[in-house]
Parts: structure tokens; C-alpha cells; sequence
């Protein structure tokens, strides 16, 4: 390949116009343009800045804030909450399965547990975890803007989510569904429960999820630093990319299907009534067509984690970076066409179901490319074996794993026994958890020293990693076995045979959650005692690390050139210097935002 | 082999062939799996201690992975997947198209029992009782949410739902009782959705259809598994451990069914006996190709025949007028089927030795089946008698 440049226009060491504009912080800029911008390094211009959490310390200044950072912070924060309410609830149901007969709870609590659990960790943990928080955190960063397209809209997605977890935590104390989180008919228009208000919660969450893609897609538009060309982009963004858009496309199909079922519900309309000459089987189109590219909204964004994970502790160039950028919109597209093969054994038709089938294969093959060329790039690498890389071998195991049981699944015949079952539980939980549960993992690791200034302890770090791991293959392992077994899913009783097996992941749950208790002690503890974390902890080449730790308000006070490929190990890092091509205008525009 | 794997892999018990061909296709696809994951993982570890870093700031080549190398790569997984689906789909058809000669019995989900109507007259709940080595076909729908007819043991399930029917055929080569779940999720009780299908010898199967009970035919083991949840309202029903029996004199499902076509009014414009009146003649009306009012033509199978009761004015019969009325929310399921029931009888001789009253089965001629389906029509031919089985 040809070592990409940023701006071949601009020589390297040709003087810059850059003296006109202030680029300092206002004690600088009130001294005047003579601080000899031409030479400024950016990391000495920022040393003078708070970091972005202590530009302001009030609480409204948090509540009020359109700084990328701070939501992106603030999601993270809710987002944990979030997975802890849902863990918790995922080691409840695993408790009452220590026995066939009841063991903790009710059947109706059981109901009501299973389905609350679905919903809080699809719509509230996995779809924002990775978008909204990191996403947010460092798109813009990578791409060497300072905020997002619409600063303010951002804003608006915290609200949302978070009126839409309170719309849904009242229907959780008011009585609960007791539906699934797939809400099927005509089920889900007969039951007792409270079912309305999560609907009506998730549909606020909706709104959250179609901002954040709007603006990220924007943002990769428009913001990008002068000189970078859309295919010098990181990879991560590529991904964030391409999960927007599947954001935009599909949320809106759940938002109608949660409406009609609410009025369904709630006011008896009968759009999915039988007796009324409703369809049944349509309400089930109408939600795969959105919570099936939602799978790829939960394992797109852990993809763009692993890509820079890999290269960045590998020090190492993508075998092909057009593969995974490419197979990430691979992936995204047909995605969209792959929604039947949640309905094989739902009445459609023989041929529907083959059609389903064979295009679901495409997926794998995008995702086996994406693994086959980051396995590919650590070929020659100069590897470092840190914790996101643990987690990194992890994913990759967890990830081909449960992909695979997804390929298994797709040759029709074989899910026609496995529908309904442990086995696909333990598949989805496989890319759910497995994958994206531990890209998570990886991306707090990764990133921790740039959001917090603070490094943790690496002992630590891959003791509960390895933790992590293997209380997942105990918790999840037997199930693929259950439903070998024929052990359909969401049942309370279950016959005797299959209790070895069941104990076996409960317990498996308990180590899973020894590791990640273990996390949470040591990130927790390394804010206030860790090592301050220096600029470049992992000597990466992406933009963020070129910022100091944490980054400043405005990420970079001036533009910065693209000089380097983002994944140039082949050569020393370089400084990153401000772009002499600026746009005046843009350069006005900012000025005048930061004055108050 | 076969039978070391199927433990490992703690897969019940295969009781149809299918359920061994579609048990090879997995053992394959789960070692690919399980070797493609392994593979994998053990690159990265080994690249990770081969290349661990030396000294910091270490340089490393520009490795791009050629084109040639990544088609090959890309088309040897497509093959690789590709073959996974075409013996996949085959089975999947297998699995979806039920034999012609196979013994019908209707079966009714509901919140949250199985129930089993058997064209010869007995109807159960909970416990589905067939011959061995013979096809059998369900014909299922639901009183009132979605199920899911599933056993393990055949590899097969299939949702159930109400307002439509489906279907789903087995051939039990072992006798034995195999486990009824309900797969989909239906409501409080949904994991006590139990059954049982007992596969008994056709002679034991004879004498139950007679009346026998089926604990004098077979030594069923006792476990808390086999549990039956039913109500029982019906006095003409008796409990037992398997499901529950009629007793008394089996009425045959289509002689239900001619009693509910009398109800209801169906033959104030349809007639048995192939003359054409207000609405097209039930007899031989199975299985033909049915010519619509749109110029298409349709086959009458139990789709057909369920959306023409439900929704008639859809698919409305070449020549006739629109005037029938929708039936939707006025019958019963098992009214439904005992007139799909009816309509089959009008059309095949029955497999077992059941006659029929004599105003059902005496057609002025007897109706041309060619048309039909060669082979029914060459066994209509060879019949020794009337009415009676061969």
C-alpha cells in the first residue's frame, strides 16, 4: 500500500499563515498573536487548560452541558447504572433456576424478571453503551473537531434516555410486563400487566438513539479536521458510522410497532387481533425489521472498539483497512435483510424461510473478514499484552463463537430445533455479552487513561479480565447444551434432567460477577489514587492521544494538520501541529463561541 | 459415532430419521464451529507471544494483505457457509412438507394444554397417541395465543397460532414417549405447557383407537416430568396420568363436522354430494386445483379452505356470487376443523376401518379423482368395498 498523507498539498515544514489567529487560551489570546502560533505545539498550548470536567464544577453546569465529553461521560455513568440494574436482575433469574421447581420467586415475578432484564439491557445498556458514551466521547476528538455537529441535540438524547428509563422504571413499579421484551401479540394485548408505560419508555429511548446517529453521521460529514479524507479516518469512526445509519433507518419502524401495540393494549384497537382480521404475523416483521439490524447496532460499535484496540497495541498497520471499513457497511446492509430469520418456525413461508436463510449468511462472511483481518493485522506487530488486549482474545474466541452458532442457525433446518431454546439464548448471549459486554470492557480499559487522566492497576486489570472470561464460558457454555437438550426458554419449571447443567451456570454467573465487581473496585479506585495516566499511554497514532489526559473543553485549540495515517507504526510518531490551511471563518466562529 | 456424539452434545434421543440427518448437518457445523473459535483464538495468542514488543517505540512493517488472499479467503467461507444452507434448506423442506398418505389429527393449543382430535373420533388432552412407522400429520391451530408445538425428540417445532393452521407431520420409527413443550412464550404457565406424544405398535394403536385405555397397553414409566395441566369439564371425559380419554361411543371428527355444517347453515348453500348450488359442492373439493374469480388458481388445502370460512370474499371461486359471510369469531377452532375434517372425507377414503353414516358417503356416481392425484385415484380403484379401508 501506499503510506497514505494527510494534505500532500502542505509540506511538512513550509511556514504556516497561522500568526493571525489566536490560538491560545484567553490569558494568551489577551497577550496578543505572539506567542508564535507558527511553532505552537498543540499539547503545550492545552498544558494551560482545565480538563474538560473541571472547566465548570457546578451541577448545572453538568445537567446543562453540550460538551461531547460530558454526555459522553454522563451516558457512561447511565449506562452502568443501567447494566447493573439488568445484571442484578440476570443473576435473579439464574438463582431461581438452581432448582426446577420455585426456588426464589413466583412464576408471575419470573415473567415479569425475564422481561424486564431484556428490555434494560437491549435499549438501555447495549444499544447506547458503546454510541452514546464513546462514541460521543471520541468521535469527535478522532476526527479533530471540537464538539459534535449539533452540540445541543446532543444534549436532548441525555433527556430522553433519561425519561425514558424514569417512563419505565413507574411501569416496573406499577406493576410490570410480563411479555418478553419482544412483545408479541396477541399476548402482549391480553396481559394484565403494565404494559404500556415500558412501551411508551422505550419509544422516549427511541428518540435518544435517532438523535445520536444523526448527529455522529453529521459530524463524520462535516467536522472532520481539513486534510482528513473520509477513508484516513480511524476505524472506530467507520463504525460509529455505519451503526448510525442503521440508528436512523430502523428506530423508527420500533417507534410505530410500540405504538400500535400500546394502542393495541391500552385501548383495545385490535391492530393485531385475529378475530379483527389483524395479522399476527405482521407485528413480528415489523419488530425484527428493527431489532435485528439492533443486533448490529450492539456489535457494530464493539467491532470499531476491537479495530482500535488491536492496532493500537499491536503498533501495527490493518492488514486492509478498506475490508473492515467496507465490511462494516457490509454488515449494516445486510442486516437489513436478514429479519425473517428470527421466524422460521413463525408460520411464513418454506420459501421466505430459504431466502432468510442464505442471506443471513452474508453477515458472517462481512464478520469473518473484520476478525480474519484483525487477527491478520497482528501479524509482524510489536505487541504489547495489556488489559483491552486480553479482552481483545476474549471477544475474538466469544465473538467466533457464538457468530458461528449464528451461521449453524441460519441453515434453516438446524434452528428449526434450536428456536426458542437455551441454545438460541446462548448465541445472542454470546454476541451480546461476549462480544459486546466484553468490547466494552476493552473500550473502558482502552480509553480510561484519556477520559479519567487516571491509570488502573494492570494486575488487577487482567486478573478480573480473565475472570470475566471464564464465568462467562461457565454461564453460558451449558446453555448451548440445554438447548441441545430441547430446553425451551422463559420457563420457570423445567424438567428435572436438566438441572446439573442449569446449577452449572448459575454458578458460572457468580464468577462473572466476582469480575466485573473487581472492576468497578479498582476503576473506581484508581480516580482518586491511580498514576496520572501521560498523554500517550499505548504510543497510539489516532488524533485522541495527540490531546493531553483528559482533553481540554475544546479538545484542539486550533485545527491540527493530518500528517500522519492514523495507523502509521512504520514510522516514529509524529508531533501533530495546527493546520496552516485554516478556515478563517471557522477559526472566527470559534473564537467568538468560547468568549462569553 | 453418531450415538458418542449425540451424548456429548446432550442431544435427546432420535426418534425419526430426520432427526438424525439434521443431527449430522450439526455435528459438523458445531465442529467447525468449535474449530474455526479454537483456530482463532490460538492465532492471536501465538502472534501475541511471536510478536510480543521488544523495546518501546519498536517500528513495524506495512503488511497489507493482498487481493488474491482476501478473495480466496472470502470465497472459501461463502462456499463453506453456502453448503451448510443447501443441505440445511433440503432438510428444511423435508421438514415442511407433510407425505400425502399421512394420518391427520388435529391439535389445539390453548393458555396452557395440548389437545388432540383424531378424525376417528377420540380426542385427548395432553397426550398425542400414534403408530409407529406411520406419517403423521398435525393440523394445529390456537384458541387463543401464540404457542409453539415442539418435540425435541423429531427435531421439529412449530409455532401455533390462532385465526390460521398449521402443520407439522412426524414418523416415530421407535415406540416410546417423547416430551411436548410449548416453545413459545404464552402466559404465566407457559413452562407447564407439557405433553406427551406415546408411540405405540399399530395394533396397540387400533385397540386404543377402539377404546382401550392406554395404561392397559403399555407400561408407561411414572415421573413428576410428565405432568398434564388441564381442566376438565367434559363429562364424557375420564382422567388419567397420560391425558385424558373420551369414553363411550367415538363420534368421527367429520361426522362432528357434518353436525356443525348442519348448525351453522353451511349446507343451505353448500351440498355433499357434488351437485353444484348456492356455493361450490364440498365433495372432491380436497386438494383440487381451484380456479378464483381473479383468473388465478389455488390449491384447496387447509389454508384455503380456513381463509374461505374466515375472509370469503378474498379468493372467491370462479362462476359463484359474492355472497357467502365471514365466519370469523363464529366458529370454534375445533369447529373449524372438524369441517376441514368433513370436507377430507368427502374427498379420500379414510385410513382406518371407521364407516360412515350412510348419507355422507353415498354420491349418486362417483366422482372423477383423477384430477386429483393419480395415486388416490388407483387406490379409490382398488377398493375392495365401499367406504371401508384397504
Amino acid at each position: 500500500m501506499k503510506k497514505r498523507r494527510g494534505n500532500p498539498d502542505i509540506e511538512p515544514g513550509a511556514p504556516s499563515t497561522f500568526g493571525a489567529v489566536a490560538t491560545g487560551t484567553e490569558g494568551d489570546r489577551a497577550a496578543g498573536p505572539g506567542r508564535g502560533a507558527e511553532l505552537a505545539d498543540l499539547r503545550e498550548v492545552a498544558v494551560h487548560a482545565k480538563p474538560y470536567y473541571a472547566d465548570e464544577t457546578t451541577i448545572w453546569s453538568w445537567l446543562s452541558t453540550t460538551d461531547h465529553k460530558r454526555i459522553g461521560i454522563i451516558f457512561f455513568v447511565m449506562t452502568s447504572v443501567a447494566l447493573l440494574i439488568g445484571g442484578v436482575l440476570a443473576m435473579v433469574l439464574r438463582l431461581e433456576h438452581l432448582t426446577p421447581d420455585p426456588t426464589v420467586m413466583s412464576a408471575a415475578t419470573y415473567n415479569q424478571v425475564f422481561t424486564l432484564h431484556g428490555v434494560i439491557m437491549v435499549w438501555f445498556f447495549l444499544i447506547p453503551s458503546i454510541p452514546a458514551a464513546f462514541g460521543n466521547f471520541f468521535v469527535p476528538i478522532m476526527l479533530g473537531a471540537q464538539d459534535v455537529a449539533f452540540p445541543r441535540l446532543n444534549l436532548a438524547t441525555v433527556y430522553f434516555y433519561l425519561v425514558g428509563l424514569i417512563v419505565t422504571v413507574v411501569g416496573l413499579v406499577a406493576g410490570g410486563a410480563d411479555t418478553g421484551w419482544t412483545f408479541y401479540p396477541p399476548y402482549s394485548s391480553q396481559t394484565f400487566t403494565t404494559l404500556v408505560p415500558i412501551l411508551i419508555g422505550v419509544f422516549i429511548l427511541g428518540w435518544s438513539t435517532i438523535l445520536t446517529g444523526i448527529n455522529l453521521i453529521v459530524t463524520i460529514h462535516t467536522l472532520r479536521a481539513k486534510g482528513m479524507k473520509l477513508m484516513q479516518m480511524p476505524l472506530f469512526v467507520w463504525a460509529m458510522y455505519g451503526v448510525s445509519v442503521i440508528q436512523v433507518v430502523a428506530t423508527p419502524v420500533l417507534g410505530m410497532v410500540l405504538l400500535i401495540i400500546s394502542l393495541d393494549h391500552g385501548l383495545d384497537w385490535g391492530f393485531f387481533d385475529p378475530a379483527r382480521g389483524g395479522d399476527l404475523i405482521l407485528f413480528q416483521h415489523l419488530f425484527w425489521f428493527y431489532s435485528h439490524p439492533a443486533v448490529y447496532i450492539m456489535i457494530l460499535p464493539a467491532m470499531g472498539v476491537i479495530s482500535e484496540v488491536v492496532l493500537a497495541l499491536s503498533h501495527k498497520n490493518p492488514l486492509s483497512y478498506k475490508a473492515i471499513a467496507y465490511s462494516t457497511f457490509g454488515i449494516a446492509f445486510a442486516g437489513f435483510l436478514t429479519w425473517g430469520h428470527h421466524m422460521f418456525v413463525s408460520g411464513m413461508s418454506t420459501f421466505d424461510a430459504g431466502v432468510f436463510g442464505v442471506l443471513s449468511m452474508f453477515v458472517g462472511i462481512f464478520s469473518a473478514i473484520k476478525v480474519f483481518t484483525w487477527v491478520g493485522s497482528m501479524y509482524k506487530g510489536s505487541i504489547s499484552l495489556r488489559t483491552p488486549l486480553v479482552y481483545v482474545f476474549a471477544f475474538l474466541f466469544l465473538f467466533v463463537f457464538g457468530g458461528m452458532t449464528g451461521i449453524a442457525v441460519a441453515a434453516t433446518s438446524l434452528d428449526v430445533h434450536w428456536h426458542d431454546t437455551y441454545f438460541i439464548v446462548a448465541h445472542f448471549h454470546f454476541i451480546m455479552v461476549g462480544a459486546s459486554l466484553t468490547a466494552w470492557f476493552a473500550a473502558i480499559h482502552y480509553w480510561w487513561p484519556k477520559m479519567t487522566g487516571r491509570m488502573y492497576s494492570e494486575a488487577w486489570g487482567i486478573a478480573a479480565s480473565i475472570l470475566v472470561f471464564l464465568g462467562f464460558i461457565a454461564t453460558f457454555f451449558p446453555q448451548f447444551l440445554l438447548g441441545n437438550g430441547g430446553m425451551p426458554r422463559r420457563y420457570y419449571y423445567y424438567p428435572d434432567h436438566f438441572q446439573a447443567l442449569h446449577v452449572m451456570s448459575t454458578a458460572g454467573t457468580w464468577v462473572l460477577a466476582l469480575g466485573m465487581t473487581i472492576a468497578l473496585i479498582y476503576l473506581i479506585f484508581s480516580l482518586f489514587y491511580g498514576a496520572r495516566a501521560p498523554m500517550n499511554p499505548w504510543g497510539a497514532r489516532t488524533l485522541e492521544w495527540a490531546v493531553p489526559s483528559p482533553p481540554t473543553r475544546h479538545n484542539f485549540e486550533v485545527t491540527p494538520l493530518i500528517e500522519q495515517d492514523p495507523y502509521d507504526y512504520s514510522n516514529p510518531l509524529r508531533e501533530v501541529r495546527p493546520n496552516p490551511l485554516y478556515d478563517p471563518e471557522l477559526e472566527r466562529h470559534r473564537s467568538t463561541e468560547r468568549s462569553p | 459415532m453418531n450415538e458418542f456424539l449425540r451424548l456429548i452434545l446432550y442431544l435427546p434421543k432420535q426418534a425419526t430419521s430426520l432427526a438424525r440427518d439434521i443431527d449430522q448437518l450439526h455435528y459438523w457445523v458445531i465442529g467447525i464451529t468449535m474449530a474455526g473459535a479454537t483456530g482463532v483464538a490460538v492465532a492471536a495468542l501465538w502472534f501475541t507471544f511471536r510478536y510480543r514488543r521488544r523495546y518501546e517505540g519498536e517500528l513495524t512493517p506495512q503488511v497489507q494483505g493482498g487481493f488474491a488472499l482476501e478473495m480466496a479467503f472470502i470465497s472459501s467461507l461463502a462456499i463453506l457457509f453456502v453448503t451448510f444452507w443447501v443441505i440445511g434448506f433440503q432438510q428444511f423442506i423435508r421438514i415442511r412438507t407433510p407425505p400425502k398418505d399421512a394420518m391427520v389429527v388435529y391439535v389445539t393449543g390453548k393458555q396452557w394444554m395440548w389437545k388432540f382430535a383424531y378424525p376417528e373420533g377420540p380426542s385427548t388432552i395432553g397426550t398425542l397417541v400414534v403408530p409407529v412407522d406411520r406419517n403423521v400429520k398435525l393440523v394445529m391451530t390456537s384458541r387463543d395465543v401464540i404457542h409453539s408445538f415442539y418435540v425435541p425428540a423429531f427435531r421439529v417445532k412449530q409455532d401455533v397460532l390462532p385465526g390460521r393452521y398449521e402443520t407439522f407431520w412426524f414418523r416415530a420409527e421407535h415406540q416410546g414417549l417423547y416430551k411436548i413443550f410449548c416453545a413459545e412464550y404464552c402466559g404465566l404457565n407457559h413452562s407447564k405447557m407439557w405433553g406427551d406424544v406415546l408411540v405405540v405398535s399399530p395394533e396397540d394403536f387400533d385397540r386404543w383407537l377402539r377404546g382401550t385405555a392406554v395404561e392397559d397397553l403399555v407400561n408407561l414409566p411414572a415421573g413428576r416430568d410428565r405432568q398434564v395441566v388441564a381442566t376438565f369439564d367434559d363429562p364424557y371425559v375420564r382422567r388419567s396420568p397420560f391425558g385424558v380419554v373420551l369414553e363411550g361411543r367415538p363420534l368421527s371428527m367429520a361426522d362432528r363436522g357434518r353436525m356443525v355444517a348442519e348448525r351453522r347453515g353451511c349446507l343451505s348453500c353448500h351440498t355433499l354430494d357434488g351437485q353444484r348450488h348456492i356455493g361450490p359442492t364440498w365433495r372432491g373439493l380436497w386438494g383440487r386445483e381451484v380456479s378464483l374469480a381473479t383468473g388465478e388458481t389455488v390449491r384447496a388445502d387447509e389454508a384455503y379452505l380456513t381463509r374461505s370460512m374466515m375472509d370469503p370474499q378474498v379468493q372467491l371461486v370462479a362462476g359463484y356470487p359474492a355472497v357467502m359471510p365471514t365466519y370469523q369469531g363464529m366458529l370454534e377452532p375445533a369447529e373449524v376443523g372438524a369441517i376441514l375434517e368433513l370436507i377430507r372425507a368427502l374427498e379420500a377414503p379414510l385410513p382406518t376401518g371407521v364407516r360412515y353414516p350412510s348419507p355422507l358417503m353415498e354420491p349418486p356416481d362417483r366422482p372423477p379423482l383423477s384430477h386429483v392425484d393419480p395415486e388416490r385415484a388407483q387406490q379409490n380403484r382398488d377398493l375392495p368395498e365401499e367406504g371401508v379401508a384397504p
